[in-house]
C-alpha cells in the first residue's frame, strides 16, 4: 500500500501526457549506475490490519505501570479526555505552518491564545509559538541572550542533566563557553554564582523547581545575575506556575520550560513542547514563530505570522536560530489543557501534586535508612537515601509501580495528582517489606 | 471569531480532578504568585465548540489540495494516528528501565534499520525533533569529526544559493562561516564555483538532491568526490527525499550524513507547524559522534534535546513504512515524480516552469514575465488560489527564481485533482490578462481578506490583554 490513488491505467495515461514511455525516463538525470537494481531490504508491504497487529505487538512489549513515581523531566499527569480529542481533529492535525493567513485563521488564533496563556503563566509580555522541548528552549534562550561582548552562559548544576547537556552542545556549536554553577544542599549556590559572574557572562539559567524538586531562591539568584550585568533565564514547570511566583516576579528576562506536563503523554520522551516567553525588551531576540494580531483588508481583526525578520528564511546565516518546524500541535494541546483546567483547576493540580509528594515523602522517611538528602522546600519531587535500592525498585516494578529515578546519593521520587493515597500506601509498604528482609 | 478569553465567565469550570485524599502541603508565602494566571474559565462544551470553530478555519491535507513546495504535504494515514495513541506507547516513561521499554526500543531500532536501508547510511538517531534540528545535529557530526582529528582550520561550510534558509542558519549555529555558491543556469551546482570555494578550510557541503528547483543534479558523484578530495564531508538535506526514496540512495551518492523529515517523506502529520521528527543518519565513521541523552544513556555524548526524540512521531513513520514495505516506498517516490511532471505539463503554456525539463517531485513556475505583462504577481496568483479552496504553493522560493511559485503535488493526489488544479491555474492565467484588479484584491471568499502584515510588525500585538486592565500594561509594542 502506498496511498497512491491513481490506477495503473491512469498512471500510464499521465506518463504518456508527459511524453514518456515508462517511469525510468522520469529518472533520466540520475546516473544509471546509481539506480537501485534490487528491492530495498525491508519487509514486504503489509495491509493496514497486519501493520496494526505488528505495532500493537510492539506496544505490548512495554510495561504499563499503574503508578509512576518517576519524573525527572517527564511527568505523569491526568490528561482530560477533551485534551486528546481536540488535537486529533484532522484539520489541526494535517495543516502545516500557517503561512497563508487567509486559510489558516484557526491555527493562527489558537497560537495567539497559546501565547497569551504562556504569558499569563510566566508573567511575560511575549511568547513564541513553541520550540522543540524544554532543553532546547533553554539552549535557544542562552543564544538569545548573547551579544558580541558577553558570550559565556552560566547554568545551575541543579538543572535537569538533559537540559545542561543540550545547552552544552549548542554552546559547542557556536564555540561559546558554558560554566556550571555549583550546587549546595541541592540548590544553586549563590556565592558560587557570584564568583562565576565575570564581565563576559550573558545569561544565568536556573530551573524552578530544580532537578531535585527543590524550590530555588529564585529572586535572589536573579538579583545576583542582574548585578553582574547578565540576563536571567528561568526554566519552570508550567503546572507549578499555577501557584508559584512567576518568572517575571522573580526578575527573569526570559522564561522557558518543558510544556509536557500540560496535557501531553509521556510517550517515551516525545513529542513534547518547549515554551519560551520574554519581556518586551527581549521580544525581537526570541527565536521561532510568533503570531500577531492585525486587521485585514476589510478592517476586521485577523492573525498573522509576525516579526519574521528574525527568522532563518529571511536572515539565513544571520538568523539567531535555524528553527522552522516547531511543536504547534503540542502547543495546541497545552492550550486546550489550560482552557479546561482554568486558573483554579491548574492551581488545584499543582496543590495536589505537592500534597501527594509530601505525603509520599513523609511515609517513606519513616522507614529505616530512608532520609531526605536535601533540606529545602520542594514541589512534587524530592531525593531520599534508599538502602537496597535496586531490590526496592525491582520489587515495586514487580507490582506495577515505577519507583523513583536512581540518582547520586539515592532516589529522585515524584508524585502527581494521579497517585491515589491507597496506591502510595501500597508503594511504601513494598519498600518497607524489602527493607525489612 | 471571539478569542477563548472573550468567552470566559468568572466561576465557570470543568470538574476534572476531584478532592485530594491526603493532607494539603503548604509552601511559605515567598514562593507563591501574587495573582492567579488569567486563564479562561469555561465549561467543557464551551471549549469543545471554541476549538471546533477554530478547526473549521483551517485548511488541512484532509480538506483538499495542498501543493506547498518543499513541504511534502502528502496524506497522513489515520492508522498511523491510532498506533501512536496506543497506551502501550503513550504511557511509557522515557526513564523507565530497559526491561520495561522493549517495545519502544524495538520501534526505534526497527525504524532505524529501515531508514538506514532507504538512505544508504549505517547508523541513525531520532533525537532531533525537526528537519532544521536534524541539520544542526548532522553538521555537528561534521564539526566533531574534524575536531577529533585536530583539523580545526576547517571553518567553512559551502551552501548553494538555492538552499533553504535553514542550511546557512544551521551552519552558523555550528560556528561555521557560510560560503554561498551561485547555482548554474540550470539550477544545479556550478562545478567551477564549487571548485573555487573548496580548500583546506572546507569543513563540508550541505546539499539537497533533488535540489530546491526540483532537479536531480546529474553531477552528484563528481560533487561529492570533489568535496571529499578537499577533505570536507557531505551533508544531505533530506527535504526532497520523497522524490527518490527506494530509487536511489543518498549514501550511494557519496553523502556522509543526512537528515530525513519523518513529517514529510514518511507521512506523519505536520500539526499546524509541528511536531516533526528529523532522523539523522550517518556512515559508520561518524557513528561515535551521534547524540544521546545524559539521563537515558549516561554522559559523554553530544545531546540536542531531552530523551530519545519525538518518539510517537517515529511510531507513526514506522507504521507508514510497514504499510508501504519495500514495494510501496519506491512506488510512492515514482508517483510523486509522475504527479509533479503531469501537473507541470498541464500548466505549461500558461504560467511557465523556470526550468523546462523533466522535474523530480516538485517544480517551480517563474511568473516574472507574466508580472511584467499583467502586473499580476506570484502573490496575487497564490491568494487567488485560496478562493478555489486550494492551498497556495510555496511563494518566492527558491530565491534564485523571481516571482516563484513552487508546486509539490505529492503522490497521494489523484489525476482528477491534478486536472482540476491545472484548470484553476489556467483560468487564473487568463483572468490576470483581462482583470488584474480582481487578482490584486484576492482572496474574495476566504476566512479573511488580505491581512496587514506591516501593521502587525510595526505595532506588535502578540498576546491578548483583558480590557479592564490599564493602558500602561497593554500591548507588547510601542
Amino acid at each position: 500500500m502506498s496511498y497512491v490513488p491513481s490506477t495503473p491505467a491512469e498512471r500510464q495515461e499521465m506518463l504518456s501526457a508527459v511524453g514518456l514511455k515508462d517511469w525510468r525516463e522520469l529518472y533520466r538525470d540520475v546516473p544509471p549506475q546509481m539506480l537501485l537494481t534490487k528491492p530495498l531490504n525491508i519487509p514486504h508491504a503489509m495491509s493496514e490490519l497486519e501493520a496494526s497487529r505488528a505495532m500493537q505487538a510492539l506496544a505490548a512489549q512495554n510495561t504499563q505501570f499503574s503508578l509512576i513515581l518517576r519524573g525527572a523531566g517527564a511527568y505523569d499527569h491526568y490528561i482530560p479526555s477533551i485534551v486528546k480529542s481536540v488535537p486529533a481533529k484532522e484539520e489541526f492535525l494535517t495543516a502545516y505552518t500557517p503561512y497563508q493567513a487567509e486559510m489558516s485563521q484557526g491555527v493562527l488564533q489558537s497560537i495567539f491564545e497559546y501565547q497569551t496563556m504562556i504569558c499569563e503563566l510566566t508573567g511575560m509580555d511575549v511568547s513564541n509559538a513553541s520550540v522543540y522541548d524544554g532543553a532546547t528552549a533553554a539552549a535557544e534562550a542562552a543564544a538569545a541572550c548573547r551579544d558580541r561582548k558577553r558570550r559565556v552562559t552560566l547554568i545551575s548544576g541543579a538543572v535537569n542533566p538533559d537540559t545542561i547537556e543540550t545547552v552544552r552542545t549548542y554552546c559547542y556549536g557556536t564555540n561559546d563557553e558554558l560554566r556550571v554553577i555549583p550546587v549546595k544542599d541541592g540548590k544553586t549556590d549563590p556565592d558560587a554564582l557570584n564568583e562565576l559572574l565575570t564581565e563576559d557572562v550573558s545569561a544565568v539559567i536556573v530551573q524552578q523547581p530544580n532537578f531535585f524538586g527543590l524550590l530555588e531562591d529564585a529572586e535572589a539568584l536573579g538579583e545576583i545575575a542582574h548585578a553582574g550585568g547578565a540576563q536571567y533565564v528561568m526554566s519552570c514547570n508550567p503546572i507549578a506556575l499555577g501557584i508559584l511566583k512567576t518568572p517575571r516576579e522573580c526578575g527573569a528576562d526570559l522564561a522557558v520550560g518543558e510544556g509536557q506536563p500540560l496535557g501531553l503523554p509521556l510517550g517515551f520522551g516525545g513529542p513534547y513542547l518547549g515554551y519560551m516567553a520574554a519581556t518586551k525588551a527581549m521580544m525581537r531576540k526570541l527565536p521561532g514563530r510568533i503570531v500577531g494580531e492585525t486587521t485585514d483588508s476589510n478592517g476586521q481583526r485577523a492573525y498573522v505570522l509576525s516579526l519574521q525578520a528574525r527568522e532563518q528564511h529571511i536572515r539565513r546565516e544571520k538568523a539567531s536560530s535555524n528553527i522552522c518546524s516547531n511543536e504547534a500541535l503540542c502547543a495546541l494541546t497545552a492550550a486546550v489543557y489550560l482552557s479546561v483546567m482554568g486558573p483554579n483547576g491548574l492551581a488545584e493540580a499543582a496543590r495536589q501534586c505537592m500534597a501527594k509528594a509530601h505525603y509520599l515523602c513523609e511515609q517513606l522517611t519513616k522507614l529505616p535508612g530512608v532520609e531526605r538528602v536535601h533540606s529545602g522546600d520542594y514541589f512534587h519531587e524530592f531525593v531520599t537515601t534508599l538502602p537496597k535500592r535496586e531490590q526496592v525498585l525491582a520489587a515495586l516494578e514487580a507490582e506495577g509501580i515505577l519507583g523513583g529515578l536512581p540518582v547520586e546519593g539515592g532516589v529522585l521520587w515524584c508524585a502527581t495528582e494521579k497517585a491515589e493515597k491507597a496506591a502510595l500506601d501500597r508503594a511504601v509498604e513494598i519498600v518497607k517489606e524489602v527493607l525489612a528482609k | 471569531m471571539k478569542l477563548i478569553f472573550e468567552k470566559s465567565v468568572p466561576g465557570r469550570h470543568c470538574d476534572l480532578l476531584g478532592k485530594c485524599d491526603v493532607a494539603a502541603a503548604e509552601l511559605p508565602q515567598k514562593y507563591l504568585r501574587a495573582t492567579p494566571p488569567e486563564l479562561p474559565e469555561l465549561s467543557e462544551v464551551d471549549v469543545s465548540r471554541h476549538y471546533t470553530e477554530l478547526n473549521q478555519h483551517v485548511h488541512g491535507v484532509n480538506c483538499g489540495f495542498y501543493p506547498l513546495g518543499s513541504c511534502t504535504m502528502k496524506y497522513n494515514p489515520r492508522v498511523d494516528e491510532e498506533m501512536a495513541a496506543l497506551p502501550g506507547f503513550t504511557a511509557v516513561h522515557p526513564l523507565a528501565p530497559e526491561a520495561h521499554t522493549r517495545g519502544c526500543r524495538a520501534v526505534l531500532d526497527t525504524a532505524a534499520q529501515y531508514l538506514c536501508e532507504i538512505s544508504g547510511m549505517d547508523a541513525m538517531t531520532f533525537q532531533p525533533a525537526a528537519g532544521a534540528h536534524g541539520e544542526f545535529t548532522g553538521v555537528l557530526l561534521i564539526k566533531q569529526y574534524h575536531d577529533a582529528r585536530g583539523d580545526t582550520a576547517r571553518r567553512k561550510i559551502i551552501v548553494p544559493d538555492s538552499a533553504h534558509g535553514t542550511n546557512p542558519a544551521t551552519a552558523a549555529m555550528c560556528g561555521f562561516e557560510v560560503v554561498n555558491i551561485p547555482s548554474a543556469p540550470d539550477g544545479c551546482v556550478d562545478l567551477d564555483a564549487l571548485k573555487a570555494a573548496l580548500g583546506e578550510d572546507t569543513a563540508g557541503l550541505m546539499l539537497t538532491n533533488p535540489n530546491t528547483v526540483g532537479i536531480f543534479d546529474e553531477n552528484i558523484l563528481e560533487i561529492t568526490k570533489l568535496v571529499h578530495e578537499a577533505g570536507g564531508l557531505c551533508y544531505y538535506d533530506g527535504a526532497n527525499l520523497n522524490a527518490v526514496m527506494g530509487v536511489v540512495r543518498p549514501g550511494d551518492m557519496g553523502f556522509d550524513c543526512i537528515h530525513m523529515n519523518l513529517h514529510k517523506t514518511f507521512a506523519t502529520p505536520h500539526g499546524g507547524g509541528g511536531p516533526g521528527a528529523g532522523a539523522v543518519g550517518c556512515k559508520e565513521f561518524l557513528k561515535p559522534y551521534l547524540p544521546a541523552s545524559a539521563l537515558m544513556d549516561g554522559a559523554g555524548k553530544k545531546q540536542v534535546r531531552a530523551f530519545a526524540g519525538n518518539f510517537l512521531v517515529v511510531v507513526r513513520a514506522l507504521t507508514y513504512l510497514m504499510t508501504l514495505g519495500c514495494e510501496g516506498v519506491p512506488e510512492a517516490a515514482k508517483n510523486a515524480v509522475l504527479n509533479a511532471n503531469y501537473l507541470m505539463q498541464r500548466v505549461k503554456g500558461t504560467f511557465e516552469p523556470a526550468f523546462d525539463r523533466i522535474c523530480m517531485h516538485e517544480f517551480v513556475l517563474d511568473l516574472s514575465e507574466y508580472k511584467k505583462e499583467t502586473g499580476v504577481s506570484a502573490l496575487d496568483v497564490a491568494k487567488s488560489l485560496i478562493d478555489y479552496g486550494m492551498h497556495p504553493p510555496t511563494m518566492y522560493f527558491p530565491l534564485i527564481v523571481h516571482e516563484a511559485l513552487m508546486l509539490e503535488p505529492t503522490e497521494t493526489e489523484s489525476k482528477q485533482t491534478l486536472d482540476w488544479a491545472a484548470d484553476v491555474f489556467r483560468k487564473l492565467y487568463a483572468l490576470g490578462k483581462t482583470d488584474s484588479e480582481t487578482m490584486h484584491a484576492a482572496p474574495h471568499h476566504a476566512q479573511i481578506g488580505r491581512p496587514d502584515e506591516v501593521k502587525a510588525a510595526r505595532n506588535p500585538i502578540v498576546r491578548w490583554y483583558n480590557d479592564s486592565e490599564t493602558e500602561t500594561v497593554r500591548g507588547a509594542g510601542n
